[in-house]
């Protein structure tokens, strides 16, 4: 054999495997959508496939992220934000398709090592109390700048007055689910992070977890609403209004988002 | 295991290494042989990518090639090609990237093919491709699979510029390591485990490979002389 031959042999095998066919299928709608919406997300795309033999492509980022790439040309087809102010930005600069609409309501969940704090009506209180206690050294919120659960979580932390003693302790997700992702992995002592992911990680199981009261954060700001982008065709539209349907509705509340709301806009 | 982001993984890098391996050997030989005044500038532009952090190269790719730029919207226009969150965007970005590695290597190889066996092939009335085909490149060959094994590989592994650049569309840009990534942040490790293994074991035949071919030539050329 020739002094190459280890090496053409991998060249061979290499353009063996690309020309070989495979892989799954890549057709579909593409939809971008919040971190935060995952675990719902690929449970209404799974029932969706079941349903109509259709399927989708998922991609998450955080949902400014995504508003990034749509305003720089990304192929998107729909557009699920955690918040309503990133689809009206769009909306606004001609990107969308049709009326926008609110498919589901976030959730901020506080989580906790255990012991940190008693179990209570009023967390952030709590929150304080360690804070206070030097319990708390590190902090994990997303980024509020362009995460919706992140500038909620910033609000809520302002409501309680919290914000400035904390933020020297944040630890910062570039979205909701690597929020999430530090909350396991990180050794953090709290965090404040979307309760469908959280669920999903199980988070419940290292720790504890929390609502937050109501008022404690304007509730708008979680108000997630959904958009048809200027790519869109009739199989994203089939996929668009399944996920208005009493079947996606459900999968949403199964994973820890709330109904929309009702009132009008 | 994600056989499409493999897939694009090695697509990704081996268009990388036919598209740009060319113009490596071309550019690294005309830096080692040419003297010029902007020489010191130009060849600090070709290894600027390797000081640049990827997202910087990737900023400025959206910037100049996405939908809001003019170069971006032309090219849409005229060819319905978009250089940003796609595959051939993503090949743009990896030969940007990968210049120094495919420059570098291959023009301190070439620096080191001395005049004196130039000057003497072009006495023996070799025409100047033939000097470079038959004599330089042959002796610059270390160079050259250096270069190769290094853009390859290289390409294999990038992250960064694959994000900005791609985004994380499943079956055009979401390649191995985007794969890996996002696994993680799906709360999946075992699966962000058994693809980064496998990047790793690749990564890892391929330099061993380029390195043993490298051994073998060297053993080669000591028997000889």
């Amino acid at each position: 054999m020739t002094r190459s031959g280890p090496l053409i042999l991998f060249v061979l095998a290499t353009v063996g495997l690309l020309i070989s066919p495979g892989g799954s299928a890549e057709e579909g709608p593409l939809i971008a959508a919040a971190a935060s919406t995952r675990s719902a997300l690929e449970d209404v795309a799974g029932r969706y496939l079941e349903v109509t033999g259709e399927s989708v492509r998922l991609v998450f980022a955080s949902s400014g992220t995504l508003v990034q790439q749509i305003e720089n040309g990304a192929p998107f087809e729909l557009f699920l934000s955690a918040n309503e102010d990133y689809v009206l930005r769009l909306a606004n600069a001609g990107w969308t398709r049709g009326v926008p609409v609110n498919y589901a309501h976030g959730v901020l969940a506080l989580f906790s090592r255990p012991g940190l704090f008693e179990l209570s009506d009023d967390p952030l209180a709590e929150l304080n109390h360690a804070l206070n206690a030097g319990k708390v050294k590190r902090f994990v919120i997303a980024n509020p700048e362009h995460a919706p659960y992140g500038s909620a979580a910033r609000a809520a932390l302002r409501h309680a007055g919290l914000w400035v003693k904390i933020k020297p302790l944040l630890l910062v997700g570039a979205n909701a689910g690597q929020a999430v992702q530090y909350s396991i992995q990180a050794g953090v002592d709290a965090a404040l992070v979307p309760l469908s992911l959280a669920q999903a990680a199980a988070l419940n199981r290292i720790g504890d977890l929390q609502l937050l009261p109501a008022a404690t954060y304007p509730d708008v700001l979680l108000r997630q609403q959904m958009v048809m982008l200027q790519n869109s065709d009739r199989a994203t539209l089939r996929f668009f209004e399944y996920l208005q349907s009493a079947d996606a509705q459900a999968a949403f509340r199964d994973h820890g988002l709330k109904s929309p709301s009702l009132s009008p806009k | 295991m994600d056989w499409s982001a493999l897939r694009l993984s090695l697509e990704l890098a081996g268009w990388t290494l036919v598209l740009l391996l060319p113009v490596g050997i071309l550019i690294g030989r005309w830096l080692a042989r040419t003297e010029f005044r902007g020489r010191p500038l130009l060849q600090a532009i070709c290894a600027l990518p390797l000081v640049l952090p990827p997202t910087v190269v990737g900023y400025y790719l959206l910037t100049f090639m996405g939908a809001r730029s003019p170069v971006g919207g032309l090219i849409d226009a005229w060819f319905g090609l978009s250089l940003v969150f796609s595959f051939p965007g993503l090949v743009l970005a990896s030969l940007l990237v990968n210049l120094p590695f495919a420059i570098l290597p291959v023009q301190r190889a070439f620096e080191a093919v001395s005049q004196e066996l130039h000057d003497a092939a072009a006495c023996c009335g070799m025409s100047p491709w033939r000097v470079f085909a038959r004599v330089e490149l042959p002796l610059a060959w270390p160079g050259v699979l250096s270069a190769a094994v290094l853009t390859f590989g290289h390409t294999l592994g990038e992250f960064g510029v694959v994000l900005m650049v791609g985004g994380n569309i499943p079956g055009e840009t979401r390649t191995l390591s985007i794969a890996i990534f996002d696994r993680v942040q799906a709360f999946d490790p075992a699966a962000a485990g058994r693809m980064a293994a496998l990047l790793l074991l690749i990564s890892l035949v391929t330099v061993a490979l380029g390195y043993g071919a490298l051994d073998r030539r060297a053993r080669r050329g000591a028997g000889q002389s």
